[in-house]
């Protein structure tokens, strides 16, 4: 088919803003460790299990004991059951300059973990696992939310991460 | 068909060029793809 | 250039007048959902007992993004079929009736278990929480009416073909077959999800469902569900907009061209709404960024060629310069103006798409206000602006009557008070996103957290934009009352654009659907086989039913 000139023009522009496009991503998600959350792949020497059978989630490990635990110096995971309506823990504290590991599962309907002004943000689906790093470098009290719909008390699910000065 | 009068002037070369005004409407929507997308990423990598 | 009658089909127009009537029902009572909604969520006012935020929240979604663009488009794309081809032929418009009845019956199941608190799910669904089986039944029906309108299209098609031998299809029915063969393929996703898993849980006959499985069906369709929006819309750019401005269609070749790489590409790209989930690789997941990428090019394509139909309408009209056939268009003539700025609107819609689809970038937007703006302005500006615009010729065309210059004033105000109530409503829904406020959430403030707190403002923004947008959809339905019924009798013009004849000649090998449909279908198989098998094979033990509202 005969293009005009300009519009070849035009078609090799924009397709090549989203070729650029495409290699930033992929280089930033593959090469450089900013893969969107995507399951159960993120604490370094952590065992954790991918799936689960979610009506027995009190009863697996890590979550048949939510909580927080010192992995080294500067770093933490964070085992969270999230349910309607609310997270397990709900409050958290952590040195100021740490880094986070959330590893998260749902042991009702679909859930939303997101920490406002930061990049996270994931699904919690039943029978999986979620994770994500989070480094904390400012002190203050951190909002997580529950971002999917859940249920009437949705607008209530949320937690804290407390960031206090060392 | 349409008017001969149209149709002499722009087989005399018009045609070409008379889609200026596109090309320019068109690279600005481009260049504000380009600037927004990449304002975006920043933000991202702002955030890590 | 082909023969066309130019008295519109009456049997035809009693067809189109009831798409056309139950569509702007739905826009009345979806109006008043969103104006409660956005009004609760600036907390403005307290909604009563017997009244949910979340049960608004449904009834606005499924009113105004399912029900009134279903109608709606079934009915635009029969009349430019009618009158593309004369008449529509007996098997069709039957066929059409049957369709018809079929969705209004299911629209008024799901209707009576949304008003009755039976199916508080949102219409994306969220298994595992469940609503009644009535709710997805009467969806399934709607989908099932809308394909048996769509099989209606393509028999139409079909006998055309048969009666003129050898001649290139009209490009507005070809455009509209493209956009109900695109909704068949979408729609099979959701089909099996429905008559498959939520059906028989919902009934009770299978104790769990695989949550992960009905998500990743669910957005098959979802996301080529807003191409089934937006390709009426770009027919109307294409083939009507030409028309109004006193241009011809650039190119018949490249409105074609559109179309398929739609069909092709809007399929294989679901994931774009499950970037963050678990259960799915990224390497699936990138893949289908790219994928999405792809589908970017066809709306390029178009951007250029509305550019170039206005430029050259332009220049036809005397225009001189580089920019001096902007002023030539028809900026007075509602048909034209609306429509117009539903395109402007599809320049900021179609950047915050591209960046919600851009992998990792979707961790700043998922699921926060950010995404609502954003489709606000694609479906409920581009689209709907455009929706309303072919709506001020078509309806006095099904009903006989004519577009008189009162309406048109009132019509000029109505894309002006929506124009600016979406620009607060959405940007203030794009700002506060990007600073976190969620999506899909009541009136909260978190136990007075700081970032909360910060985000009550552009809440309150949201709101009065919403009042805005109420006034104006008001407007639009009394103006819809007064064209069906009350405005002259008189015969209104059917705006069908012509194509230029410097245009180079089509190329037949873009009628052969066999080979869309094999691409599409190849690449589809490519982007979900492995990821499906993957949760089938690994996934974890299936979700009882839970019901928190």
């Amino acid at each position: 088919m005969h293009l005009h000139k300009y519009e070849r023009l035009w078609l090799f522009f924009g397709g090549a803003s989203l070729v650029i496009f495409l290699i930033v991503l992929g280089v930033s998600a593959f090469a450089m460790d900013n893969q969107p959350p995507s399951g159960a792949y993120c604490a370094p020497g952590v065992a954790l299990p991918e799936t689960l059978d979610p009506q027995k989630v009190s009863e697996t490990p890590p979550f048949n004991n939510p909580g927080i635990e010192k992995l080294s110096e500067d770093t933490y995971v964070v085992n969270m059951v999230a349910y309607s309506f609310g997270f397990q823990p709900s409050r958290i504290e952590v040195p100021e300059g740490s880094t986070v590991y959330f590893q998260v599962t749902t042991k009702d309907v679909v859930h939303g973990f997101e920490i406002p002004g930061t990049n996270t943000n994931m699904m919690l689906t039943p029978g999986y696992v979620n994770t994500i790093r989070q480094t904390f470098n400012e002190t203050g009290e951190y909002l997580i939310l529950c971002n999917e719909y859940c249920g009437l008390g949705h607008q209530f699910m949320s937690a804290r991460v407390e960031v206090i000065s060392q | 068909m349409s008017d001969p009068g149209i149709e002499t002037k722009q087989k005399t070369g018009i045609k070409q060029n008379s889609l200026k005004g596109t090309f320019i409407s068109v690279m600005i929507l481009g260049g504000l793809i380009v600037v927004s997308w990449f304002a975006m990423f920043a933000l991202f990598l702002s955030r890590q | 250039m082909t023969q066309q009658q130019n008295a519109f089909n009456a049997d035809d127009a009693k067809l189109i007048r009831v798409h056309l009537y139950v569509g702007y029902i739905a826009v009345f009572l979806g109006a008043i959902a969103g104006l409660l909604q956005g009004l609760q969520r600036g907390g403005m006012i307290t909604l009563p007992s017997w009244l949910e935020y979340y049960q608004l929240l449904t009834a606005h979604g499924v009113l105004l993004a399912l029900v009134f663009t279903t109608y709606f488009i079934i009915g635009f794309l029969y009349s430019g079929m009618s009158k593309n081809m004369g008449r529509l032929y007996d098997g069709p418009r039957i066929a059409g009736w049957i369709g018809f009845y079929l969705m209004t019956i299911g629209t008024a199941m799901a209707a009576v278990m949304i008003i009755i608190q039976e199916a508080t799910v949102l219409y994306t669904f969220y298994a595992p929480l469940q609503a009644s089986p009535y709710f997805y039944i009467g969806l399934a029906l709607v989908v099932v009416g809308s394909w048996i309108s769509g099989f209606s299209m393509f028999a139409q098609y079909r006998r055309w073909k048969k009666e003129n031998k050898g001649k290139l299809s009209p490009l507005f029915s070809f455009l509209a077959v493209a956009t109900m063969l695109l909704w068949f393929i979408a729609t099979l996703g959701v089909a099996v999800t429905v008559l498959f898993q939520f059906i028989p849980w919902a009934f009770g006959l299978t104790k769990t469902i695989d949550v992960l499985l009905s998500r990743t069906l669910f957005w098959y369709f979802g996301h080529p569900l807003v191409y089934f929006w937006l390709l009426p819309a770009y027919i109307a750019w294409y083939v009507i907009i030409p028309k109004i401005i006193k241009g011809k269609i650039f190119s018949d070749s490249m409105a074609r061209m559109a179309f398929v790489l739609f069909i092709i590409f809007s399929m294989p790209v679901g994931f774009h709404h499950q970037l963050l989930e678990p259960g799915i690789s990224p390497f699936w997941k990138y893949l289908q960024v790219v994928l999405t990428f792809m589908v970017i090019i066809p709306s390029l394509m178009t951007a250029f060629s509305i550019f170039a139909t206005f430029e050259t309408a332009g220049r036809r009209l005397g225009a001189t310069g580089v920019y001096d056939w902007f002023k030539k268009l028809p900026w007075s003539d509602v048909r034209f103006f609306a429509p117009m700025m539903g395109m402007l609107f599809f320049i900021p819609g179609g950047i915050g798409g591209i960046i919600n689809a851009s992998h990792q970038l979707d961790q700043m937007t998922h699921n926060t206000l950010f995404v609502t703006g954003h489709f606000h302005l694609t479906i409920a500006s581009t689209v709907i602006l455009t929706f309303f615009g072919i709506t001020y010729w078509l309806m006095p065309v099904v009903t006989g009557r004519k577009l008189t210059p009162f309406a048109n004033k009132l019509g000029m105000w109505q894309t002006i008070l929506w124009t600016a109530g979406m620009v607060l409503m959405s940007g203030a829904m794009h700002t506060v996103g990007l600073l976190g406020s969620p999506r899909r959430t009541s009136y909260t403030t978190y136990q007075d957290h700081a970032d909360a707190l910060s985000w009550l403002p552009y809440h309150t923004v949201m709101a009065v934009g919403g009042v805005i947008l109420f006034i104006a959809a008001m407007l639009m339905v009394y103006i819809v009352v007064y064209l069906a019924f009350f405005a002259p009798k008189g015969e209104e013009e059917y705006p069908m654009g012509e194509v230029s004849e410097y245009a180079e000649e089509t190329p037949r090998f873009l009628e052969n659907w066999k080979i869309w449909i094999a691409v599409s279908a190849t690449l589809i198989l490519i982007a979900y086989t492995i990821p499906i098998m993957n949760i089938l094979e690994y996934g974890p033990p299936g979700s009882p039913p839970y019901r928190f509202w």
